[in-house]
This record gives structure tokens, C-alpha cells and sequence, in this order.
């Protein structure tokens, strides 16, 4: 008897291709995109962090460092803006325009090496006078300032081994009670020697070797740029991921109304009534976008009562992004219910697509902390494009007319795929 | 001339190898309840949904009142019954009216007056706010039939409208499309029933592999079966072996022990059983049956089961 039940399980399943994709493929799948978000994949890239460096002491001490941080393989050491096709090389970064570009998201950190760095840049000890290196820093990104403060450690172990010898001296000097001068004479020899290793290592083009970075070599102000007036940091970000991924979901739904019609009949009725299969899928699309809006205001109202979202001084821009991002997943959820012939089918593929779209888009997990090649795959999907949308208009304070690139992706992509759909959907207007 | 409700000439219509309209032409004239009868798989719902401009013919045309099928000019005169119960389960009888009414156009007080009549009509409008996933089948019957034909249209295809209801439904909805065509509209009504074609069509086509084998009135149909004949079946307390060559040798045979005999008038019941009475045959029991449309349904389309 047992065997028997068995046996009807397996054949109901092996016919059920919704139940079947559920079952197997969809944990592959999934396990497979997490691997590669979580860097799991061969080749994918460790995340490097990206900063602005501004060198105001122009030493020769200075110099090193930034060479030093050029060379480093978890940074991408970037002193001036890129220059665009045919325009002349920009002028390097300063203390003020580092921090509007980080401010704009052009990276999450910048470093400023500020005046009188060069002549005395270590310490070995806390409070003495030295000039602090200053990180601004954007705390949307909570990962990276720590990153590059560590890295700026090893930076200066690495690249200074010198400054830190004269460093150890003068300390001694101190202690001892006096070098005599042939004893200094033979120091500076040495530590000259010492600068010319360090220059022929870094014209070769090593990498410097792996070690242990001991911490506060070099004095560091971390300084939150963007974000620090804000209550509840993240909470911005996690409404626009989270409120992205269940509208998603429920544009499918939405748009499985029409599987709904075909099967009851009322398709029929319908296209037979005065209305077009135009004005129909029109008409559900209209509906998908009200309830996706309703649903995102829902939420962002939410995280104004519950996380002190700042939700009322970015009425506008939560209106833009909001209608743009809604009208987007209202499409695709009607491209994804004109593509399926039934509402298993509809569930099977809608999961697959939607649960992998958030996985890659950011939605569950940040996508700066992804490897590169995750986050660049992240923008073939809605979730990347209202994130950053909605992190300009909350986290930036950008104004709407920075919004132009998500808005033109969201409206642009939804319309197209509101047209595969309606040309999908002929297959309910003549059978 | 006022063009007619509906005419369809040569239509042809396949489906990868199958061939689901074979050259079918027809005429249907203003007012009447026009039946199509086949089985299953005739090409029956093909031939609706071509009506309704659902299907892209491979040949010949369909045109309501002079307008070609599918066209807004055309849909506007018509209405469509699906079989299936083609409501929102979750919407009452009276949302139900009102979308499908503003669907087909009607809008403000034509509007509402039309729901408030269709509920009438339909004996719902003690029910009007009720959702409809409460209603009895019957009563989903009436529904589905009202909205089809909310917004008054010349011309309504109605498709098998009483499948799965109790006889008081049926006989309301029966009422339903006799009002119908009273008022004038003219109706397409398919069925399996016989007797709802019998009580309600003026003129019926019988529909199979496609192609319409048979039309006419009822009587028309049944001459052209059987003729003038009727049947008269006798059964007798002789053994069957006994009464078979009496039942050939005055031209008629034996059939599960009961003998089957064609005649012309009724009288000629008197000379079989005055033969029989001769030849020392006791008559157990006599019945006259005049052939009806079943008859002509399963002497037109074969007694084979059908998909």
C-alpha cells in the first residue's frame, strides 16, 4: 500500500512541472546565486574599496603614502575625477569637492592627508600633536571606513618603514640619554639605505608583502559625511529593498488575475465587451501600479512611525521614485503572468525570477559589500535600480533631478516590458 | 435591406491536423432561437468563438448585422453566455452587473437601470448583495446569463446556459430566453439537452466533424431522418425464438426480445396486433413512438461515444 502512494507521489510530482521546478531546481538555483553574492565563486573578485585620496602636505612623505595606497590590492586609490572622452584631465580632488563626491555616492570614502603630515607621520604612542589623516566617510556603507583605516595601517608599515626607524631613534634618544654623532652618522646612512630599497621595491611594481597590520601607527579622524544627522541609518535602505522584493511578488499576483479570467470565463466575456485586450492589460497594469504604490507608502509610513524614517522631508522624491519603481514591477509582473499558462506555472517562474532578481539586486543584502561582478549584475535588475534610488533621495538628500538615471531605467524597461507582454497576450485573443 | 443577425459563409478553420470547421455556411434570420446541437468535439465552440471574432479563421467570413466578426460595431450587438459561470466569485450579483455593464459601455442611469432590471429578470434581486461564491448553481445560471446580455444586445450566443442546475432554474432560464426572443433578440443556443432545443428553437443545425449535416425545423429534421414513420414496439409471452420470424415476415425484427415495426399511419398498430391475435401470439404490451430529435441526434451522428 505504502509503495503505491509512493509510486502516485512521484508521478503526480514528475507531471506537475511547477511543483517539480519548486522542488529541485529553484534550491539549486538558489544555492548557487548566494554562493556568488557571498564571494563564493572563483574569480569573482574580493570587494575593493573605493576612496578618494586628497594630499594636501605634497611631502615627500605624503608622496609615499599614496603611493603606497595606489598600491594596495583591497583599495582603489582614485585622486581625481575621471576624465570624460574628449575634455581635459580634471583637476585633482580637494578636501571639499572629495566630500561632495562622496556625498553624491561617487565612493564611499575619501582620505585626506592633511598639511604637516610629511614631518611627523607616526606615532607609537596616543595624544601626541601629529596632523590626523581624516576619513570622510559614508555611513551607508559601514564596512568600508573600517577597511580602509586598517588598510591605511598597513599602508604606512609597508611604504614608511623609514620614517617609523627614525621614529624608534629618537625614542631611544630620549631613554639613553644621547647618540654621539658618528652613531647618527651611521643611522642616517643606514636609513638612507633604507629609502633607496623602498624605492627600487616600489619602481619594480611589487606588491608589498602580506603582514599583520598593527594599529595607530598614523593618526585617523573617521568622519561621517552623509548620513550623520540620520536617526536610523540603514532603515531607508532595508524599506526600499525589502518593500521592492514584495511588490515584486505582489505584481505578479496582481497580474495572475488574468490567468484568473482566462480560466473562469470572464476573459471571454470581457473580450467580446467593448473592450480590447489594450485597454484590458492597460487597465491591470493601472491597478498592479495603485497597488504597489499603496503598498510602498505603506511601508516607507511604517519606517516613519516605528525608525524615525525621514519620510516628510523627501515627499517628492519618495513620490518619483515610488510611481517610477511601482510602474516597473507592475510591468514585470504582467510579462511574468502573460508568459505562464497557469497559476502553478505563474508561482514556479515568478519565485524563481523574483527571489534571484532580490538576491542579486541588493534587496537581501547590500550589494557594495558583493564582489564586483555580483553588483554590476546587480543593475539588470529593479531592486539595484530603486535601491540606489531611493538610498539618493533618503540617504543623499539628492535632489529629484538626480533621480533621471533609476527614473529613465524603471519607466523605460517597464514599458518594454508592458509591450513584450501585450504582445505575449495574443495568445488569449485568438485560440 | 436590414443586414441579418448573423451570417458566416464557407468558414474553415484548422487546428494543426485537425479540422475543427469544414466549410460551414449558415443564415440566421431576426428573432428567432437558432439551436446547435452536436457532440462533443463537433466544432460547436469553434463556431461560437468565430461568431465572436475569437478565432482566426483560415478561410471564409463571419458578419453580425452586416459587420464583420470581432469588430467593435459588431461586439456592440452582441452577447456572449460562456459556459463556464464567467463571474467574479468574490464581487456581489450587482458588482458583477455593474462591471460588465460599464464594460460594454454603459455608464450613469442607463446603467443602473440596467443592473435593477437584469436583477429582476434573473429573480436576484433579493440577492443583489450577495457575493456571488455564495449563490446556488441555479442561481449563478441566471447570473451568468444576465450579464451577458446587460447591455441589450440584438444578438446573444448563449452556451449550453442550464449545464449542472436543479429543473426550477432551468425552467426560469428557459422563461429567460423565451423572453429574449419575444422582445426580438435573436439567439444562438447550443446544447446537449434536446428537449430545451425541442422547446425552445425555431430552427436547429446538427453540427458534426465540423460540418453541419443537418437544419431545419424540428419536423423538418425528423421527415428527413425517418420520413413519415413511427415506430411501433410490441412485446409478447412467446419465446423470442417463436416470435422473430413472425416480427420479419411482416416486416420488422427483433431487438432485445421486443419487435420493432415502421409505419405510417396509426391504424396499421390494428392489422399488426389482428396478426398476431391469427398466428395465436399473446401481446404482453404495445407502445407507439413517433421519432423525435434524439432520434434524428444519434441517426445523423452514430451512437459511438464521442471525447
Amino acid at each position: 500500500m505504502i509503495p503505491a502512494i509512493v509510486r502516485n507521489g512521484f508521478r503526480t510530482l514528475h507531471r506537475d512541472r511547477g511543483a517539480l521546478i519548486l522542488s529541485f531546481i529553484l534550491p539549486i538555483a538558489f544555492f548557487s546565486i548566494f554562493g556568488m553574492v557571498f564571494g563564493g565563486v572563483r574569480n569573482a573578485g574580493t570587494p575593493r574599496v573605493r576612496v578618494l585620496v586628497v594630499d594636501e602636505d605634497r611631502s615627500q612623505t605624503s608622496a609615499r603614502l599614496l603611493q603606497g595606497l595606489e598600491r594596495e590590492p583591497s583599495l582603489v586609490a582614485v585622486t581625481r575625477p575621471e576624465a570624460k572622452h574628449g575634455e581635459p584631465v580634471p583637476a585633482d580632488y580637494t578636501a571639499l569637492t572629495a566630500e561632495k563626491a562622496v556625498k553624491q555616492g561617487v565612493a564611499p570614502a575619501a582620505l585626506i592627508i592633511p598639511r604637516g603630515f610629511g614631518a611627523n607621520p607616526v606615532s607609537f604612542a596616543p595624544g601626541s600633536t601629529r596632523a590626523s589623516i581624516r576619513i570622510l566617510h559614508d555611513s551607508s556603507d559601514p564596512v568600508a571606513a573600517q577597511v580602509l583605516a586598517g588598510m591605511l595601517q598597513k599602508v604606512v608599515m609597508m611604504s614608511m618603514p623609514d620614517a617609523m626607524a627614525n621614529l624608534g631613534m629618537q625614542y631611544f634618544e630620549q631613554s639613553s640619554g644621547g647618540i654621539t654623532p658618528e652613531q647618527r652618522k651611521n643611522i642616517e646612512s643606514q636609513l638612507s639605505l633604507f629609502r633607496q630599497q623602498i624605492e627600487r621595491r616600489n619602481h619594480a611594481n611589487n606588491p608589498p608583502a602580506q603582514s599583520g597590520a598593527a594599529g595607530g601607527l598614523v593618526a585617523v579622524d573617521i568622519r561621517d559625511v552623509v548620513g550623520e544627522k540620520k536617526r536610523s541609518p540603514m532603515i531607508s535602505f532595508y524599506a526600499a529593498g525589502v518593500g521592492v522584493m514584495f511588490l515584486l511578488f505582489t505584481a505578479s499576483a496582481a497580474g495572475g488575475s488574468l490567468l484568473d479570467e482566462a480560466d473562469n470565463g470572464t476573459l471571454d466575456r470581457i473580450l467580446s465587451s467593448h473592450v480590447s485586450m489594450t485597454t484590458l492589460l492597460g487597465g491591470k497594469l493601472a491597478y498592479s501600479t495603485l497597488l504597489a504604490c499603496l503598498q510602498l507608502t505603506l511601508m516607507f509610513l511604517w519606517g516613519a512611525a516605528v525608525f524615525h524614517l525621514d519620510l516628510f522631508n523627501h515627499l517628492p522624491g519618495f513620490f518619483v521614485m515610488t510611481v517610477a519603481t511601482s510602474f516597473a514591477v507592475a510591468s514585470f509582473g504582467m510579462l511574468l503572468a502573460s508568459l505562464a499558462r497557469t497559476r502553478a506555472q505563474l508561482s514556479a517562474i515568478s519565485t524563481l525570477i523574483i527571489l534571484t532578481m532580490s538576491a542579486v539586486g541588493g534587496s537581501m543584502f547590500p550589494r557594495f559589500l558583493m564582489p564586483e561582478m555580483m553588483q554590476k549584475a546587480g543593475l539588470f535588475t529593479f531592486n539595484a535600480w530603486a535601491i540606489d534610488g531611493f538610498t539618493k533621495v533618503f540617504w543623499r538628500d539628492e535632489p529629484i533631478t538626480q533621480l533621471a538615471p533609476q527614473v529613465a531605467v524603471l519607466i523605460g524597461s517597464g514599458i518594454v516590458l508592458f509591450l513584450i507582454a501585450r504582445r505575449v497576450a495574443r495568445k488569449w485573443e485568438y485560440n | 435591406m436590414n443586414p441579418l443577425p448573423l451570417q458566416i459563409n464557407n468558414l474553415f478553420k484548422r487546428y494543426g491536423d485537425i479540422t475543427a470547421i469544414d466549410h460551414v455556411s449558415l443564415e440566421v434570420t431576426p428573432g428567432i432561437c437558432f439551436g446547435l446541437l452536436g457532440p462533443n468535439g463537433a466544432g460547436k465552440s469553434t463556431l461560437i468563438r468565430s461568431i465572436s471574432g475569437r478565432v482566426r479563421l483560415d478561410a471564409g467570413w463571419v458578419t453580425v448585422f452586416g459587420q464583420p466578426a470581432g469588430s467593435a460595431a459588431a461586439r456592440a450587438e452582441l452577447g456572449w453566455v460562456p459556459q463556464e459561470i464567467a463571474l467574479y466569485p468574490l464581487l456581489t450579483c450587482r458588482e458583477n452587473l455593474e462591471a460588465f455593464g460599464r464594460y460594454q459601455g454603459l455608464r450613469g442611469q442607463a446603467l443602473h437601470k440596467a443592473i435593477r432590471t437584469s436583477l429582476d429578470w434573473a429573480v436576484l434581486a433579493d440577492r443583489a448583495q450577495a457575493p456571488v461564491k455564495t449563490l446556488s448553481g441555479g442561481m449563478k445560471r441566471r447570473l451568468n446569463l444576465a450579464a451577458g446580455i446587460i447591455h441589450r444586445p440584438r444578438l446573444v450566443l448563449l452556451d449550453e446556459p442550464t449545464v449542472g442546475v436543479d429543473p426550477q432554474s432551468r425552467n426560469r432560464i428557459f422563461e429567460m430566453v423565451e423572453d429574449l426572443r419575444n422582445e426580438g433578440t435573436t439567439v444562438i443556443y447550443t446544447t446537449h439537452y434536446m428537449e430545451e432545443a425541442e422547446r425552445l428553437c425555431n430552427l436547429i443545425a446538427i453540427l458534426d466533424h465540423g460540418r453541419i449535416i443537418a437544419q431545419g425545423t424540428k419536423e423538418e429534421l425528423v421527415v428527413h431522418s425517418f420520413g413519415r414513420h413511427s415506430d411501433v414496439l410490441m412485446r409478447f409471452a412467446a419465446p423470442p425464438s417463436n416470435v422473430a420470424a413472425w416480427a420479419t415476415a411482416h416486416g420488422g425484427d427483433l431487438k432485445d426480445s421486443v419487435a420493432h415495426f415502421a409505419i405510417e399511419r396509426p391504424a396499421a398498430i390494428a392489422t399488426l396486433l389482428d396478426a398476431a391475435a391469427r398466428d395465436g401470439l399473446d401481446v404482453i404490451d404495445v407502445m407507439l413512438r413517433r421519432p423525435n430529435l434524439e432520434s434524428v441526434f444519434l441517426q445523423l451522428t452514430g451512437r459511438e461515444l464521442r471525447q
